[in-house]
């Protein structure tokens, strides 16, 4: 009796083991531990929908900017540090469609038509800087994102802004640091179609968007330019043998990551209501490199499902730890935490970094 | 009778539940050479890793029998030991640090050192090496192999043959070394080189080191070694004296069949046809293997082989004209001119080339064989897409990758799990029918095939050499083919050209006497 009950341990004890093998253990612990923070939440005074509310609305926020890793994680450029570029090309389409006069929903389409010439003409750029440095894209993205929020820090003051909106009150000139949204497009898309049932309220418009991008991702990535770009970043020798241009395949990858990123960044400040400027895209692309990297994404390999596992775990930890956290000690340290959690969530992430075989 | 050197008693091994190898049992006596041959697969290398103590045996659960060394039995627990206890290894793959030099590499770690009043008041750690100590004690361990390396050069800056010869070094440099193990060390050496690592094996055994010498030419074997042990599907099959034996003999154990009949060449009259490809003046710009200036007009429909020593540009020709590395002069293909430097020109003209270099340039490692096979044809010829929306968008159409990739599993015996299996997972022999594979599926006019059998088993060999001549009889496509091994060329081709400094030394037919090609290859070597 005891060994037929040994041994269906043992089956069992194996399936477990497969199952673990094939979602990766990180992100079963991962995944647990944001179960538990649910489960425990309305226990120490926060209401379970609002947290699953936020939730949504994070992911929404968040998830094209997450997106924009993969074309470049596809064709062998590593991971897209350098996303403050195509933020700063979303930011100058946000701000001068609403110097344009744009108001509502419009303001929101007149952004992105506004702000794809700069992510094109940004991207090529990029990508050309890119193609000289094979070999050391990471850390030369990630300078490139540097340099270029530093630049525009001195440019969001010294171009000829004029909308009252906009502008520091006394000086009349000059962007301020953060601009309200009220009236231009924030929550254009998460109110469109929006589901409230109780306290729980899900953003389906902006949920669409994503999905809608997310899938033309999944497709590009089954056609002929899609999987050429996947074989470039698997072995790029393979793909030159193979009669493909390497640098116009990646040259290809860092336009679209651009671009993503700037669309990413409106979606963002339509759902958060605000749009930020200076410093503030400094620190978007940390978050988006984790959250793909903790989805299970290689330096190489990354898929759309990657992307959407990766924002839900990321930023479920990091609205939830705080939260539950401050109602557990009644004491607002959320800030203090969130910092916490998320900076580790990101030290975290980068260890899990894995490199192809060559 | 004095006690064996090593004395291995019903070593087993099975990776969870799968038996790899099955009660060995082998002796070895102070400066014996014995030979271990066998296929890909057969648990050599297994055998290597028990005797070594490396840890991926022990990771997967240890190994059964007895290992005695000297008349005590030893149970290594990582490779230290076994180096302590006086057993050296020189691995299949290089391990050199590239930027260091011969001598540097040599006595990594156990250099001799020179004490400094910093090191008396901090510890040994910090005292300084004796330069001229490790000179004389690099080239002590290279004139024990009786071949001149330079003390001072740095690894990158050598042929591969050096490479391995600082190797040897390495070992030999330990003093307490009794037994060496070669893993396959002539399979990347020209055919100086390797005598010359021959006789080297013969001088250690003189100096009483035992050794174990793993090779896929037999030759080899029966010339230096005292015994040979044949393993089998991870059976110890055959353990006879070398001079009791032949390569006919040993071939037919290894494989537990006769290979005889794919040996024998029925050949053909070479086809009296037009030419197809006419190279002028080509030179080509390719690390080690340098084409000075090459001239050559290949026929339509024939086999071409070409031949010559490591190192004399045979592996530039095919490179340069498909345009991977640098080149210059004309190349004239159905009458048109094919630009150099331009893969995609030569793709689309319709030839094709399967790489010397598999992992580097011939496979996608991580990628599934449905790619493998089905991505060249897919990007150069829009074969295996659907057109969506009135072509505006080309789909991978999975279900003809499927089938194309299946298919040429059937036909060329491709040993694998699934056709969604990643390339990496394979062995040699079957990375290599890929390669081919995706060659064939982008149905050329004109293939060139580099190395095609290099690292791979008799078996595989066979298949290999076998399905570029179905390839050619059925489709009538002309082939190219460059090989080290020049019987494996006078087995399949029906013209044979010599490279020799660059240059084509001569063009034979496949049925002329191996001296007369040995006398082509050497004729011009730079």
């Amino acid at each position: 009796m005891s060994e037929q009950i040994k041994k269906n341990d043992g089956t069992f004890m194996d399936r477990v083991r497969d199952m673990v093998r094939s979602f990766g253990l990180p992100r079963m612990i991962i995944a647990v531990f944001l179960l538990v923070l649910f489960i425990a939440a309305p226990f120490v005074g926060a209401d379970f929908w609002t947290q699953v509310t936020n939730l949504f609305n994070r992911f929404s926020w968040n998830a094209v900017l997450v997106l924009a890793m993969v074309p470049m994680v596809h064709s062998g450029c590593g991971l897209n540090f350098g996303l403050p570029l195509g933020i700063i090309s979303g930011l100058l389409g946000a701000t001068l469609s609403i110097e344009f006069g744009f108001t509502g929903f419009p303001s929101f389409v007149m952004a992105v038509l506004i702000a794809t010439p700069f992510a094109l003409i940004f991207g090529v750029g990029y990508g050309w800087l890119l193609n000289k440095i094979k070999g050391g894209e990471m850390m030369i993205a990630t300078y490139v994102g540097f340099s270029s929020v530093s630049f525009m820090c001195m440019m969001w003051l010294l171009l000829p802004y004029h909308k009252p909106d906009m502008v520091w009150g006394l000086a009349g000139k000059g962007l301020r640091t953060t601009i309200s949204l009220e009236g231009y497009f924030a929550g254009v898309l998460s109110n469109f179609m929006q589901i409230q049932i109780g306290k729980l309220v899900i953003p389906t418009g902006a949920l669409l968007v994503f999905a809608l991008l997310a899938f033309l991702m999944w497709a590009f990535l089954h056609t002929k330019t899609g999987t050429a770009m996947t074989a470039v970043g698997s072995n790029p020798t393979f793909a030159r043998a193979a009669g493909i241009n390497i640098d116009k395949v990646r040259m290809l990858s860092v336009v679209m990551s651009t671009w993503l990123a700037a669309v990413g960044i409106l979606m963002y400040e339509q759902g958060f209501g605000f749009i930020q400027l200076y410093m503030a895209p400094f620190n978007m692309a940390l978050p988006a490199v984790s959250a793909i990297l903790i989805g299970g994404a290689s330096v190489n390999k990354a898929s759309v499902a990657n992307v959407i596992i990766g924002t839900i775990l990321f930023q479920g930890i990091v609205t939830m730890t705080p939260t539950v956290m401050n109602s557990m000690i009644h004491m607002d340290i959320s800030e203090v935490i969130r910092i916490i959690v998320s900076n580790g969530m990101i030290l975290y992430a980068l260890t899990r970094k894995t490199e192809a075989t060559r | 009778m004095s006690t064996p050197l090593l004395e291995l008693k019903n070593i087993k091994k099975d990776f969870f539940g799968n038996q790899v190898l099955t009660d060995i049992n082998l002796t070895l006596n102070e400066g014996e050479v014995l030979g271990l041959v066998g296929e890909n697969g057969a648990g050599k290398s297994t055998l290597m890793k028990i005797l070594f103590g490396m840890n991926v045996i022990r990771d997967t659960g240890g190994y059964g029998g007895d290992i005695i060394l000297n008349g005590q039995k030893v149970s290594f627990a990582s490779p230290f030991d076994a180096l302590a206890a006086g057993i050296g290894m020189v691995h299949q793959e290089f391990s050199l640090i590239p930027g260091f030099t011969a001598t540097e590499n040599i006595l990594l770690n156990r250099e001799p050192q020179k004490k400094s009043v910093i090191a008396e008041v901090f510890g040994p750690r910090l005292n300084t090496l004796d330069r001229p100590a490790m000179r004389e004690a690099a080239d002590r361990a290279i004139d024990k192999m009786g071949v001149h390396i330079d003390g001072n050069m740095v690894i990158n800056d050598m042929p591969v043959g050096h490479k391995q010869f600082t190797e040897i070094a390495r070992e030999l440099s330990k003093e307490q070394l009794k037994l060496l193990i070669l893993d396959e060390p002539t399979a990347v050496l020209t055919e100086r080189e390797a005598s010359a690592l021959l006789d080297s094996i013969r001088g250690m055994s003189e100096r009483g080191i035992a050794v174990i010498f793993i090779t896929h030419r037999l030759q080899e074997i029966l010339d230096v070694c005292h015994k040979v042990v044949v393993m089998r599907d991870g059976e110890l099959v055959k353990d006879v004296a070398a001079k009791d034996t032949n390569v006919t003999e040993i071939t037919r154990w290894m494989v537990g069949r006769s290979v005889d009949a794919a040996a024998s060449a029925e050949h053909r009259a070479p086809p009296e046809t037009e030419t197809v490809m006419s190279i002028r003046r080509l030179w080509v710009d390719m690390p080690g293997e340098t084409v000075r200036d090459v001239n050559l007009d290949v026929r339509r429909g024939e086999i071409l082989g070409i031949g010559g020593l490591a190192g004399q540009g045979k592996l530039g020709i095919p490179n340069g004209v498909m345009g991977l590395y640098q080149a210059g002069g004309t190349v004239t293909f159905d009458g048109q001119q094919i630009p150099l430097n331009a893969p995609r020109k030569c793709l689309d003209s319709q030839l094709a080339f399967v790489s010397e270099d598999r992992r580097g340039v011939g496979l996608l490692l991580d990628e599934s064989l449905e790619w493998n096979i089905a991505f060249p044809a897919m990007q150069i010829q829009d074969k295996f897409l659907k057109p969506l929306l009135g072509g505006m968008i080309k789909w991978r159409d999975e279900k003809a990758i499927a089938e194309v990739t299946k298919r040429y599993i059937d036909e060329l015996q491709i040993r694998c799990t699934s056709s969604k299996q990643n390339a990496k997972e394979l062995s040699g022999g079957n990375q290599q029918k890929i390669c081919l594979a995706k060659a064939f599926a982008l149905e050329p006019k004109f293939l060139f095939v580099s190395e095609p059998t290099r690292g791979i088993d008799v078996g595989a060999k066979a298949l290999v050499l076998e399905a570029l001549k179905k390839f050619n009889r059925e489709s009538g496509v002309t082939i190219v083919m460059i090989s080290s091994e020049l019987e494996e060329l006078r087995q399949v081709c029906d013209r044979i050209a010599i490279v020799s400094g660059g240059r084509i030394a001569g063009i034979l037919p496949a049925t002329d006497s191996s001296e007369d090609f040995g006398a082509l290859m050497v004729s011009q070597v730079v």
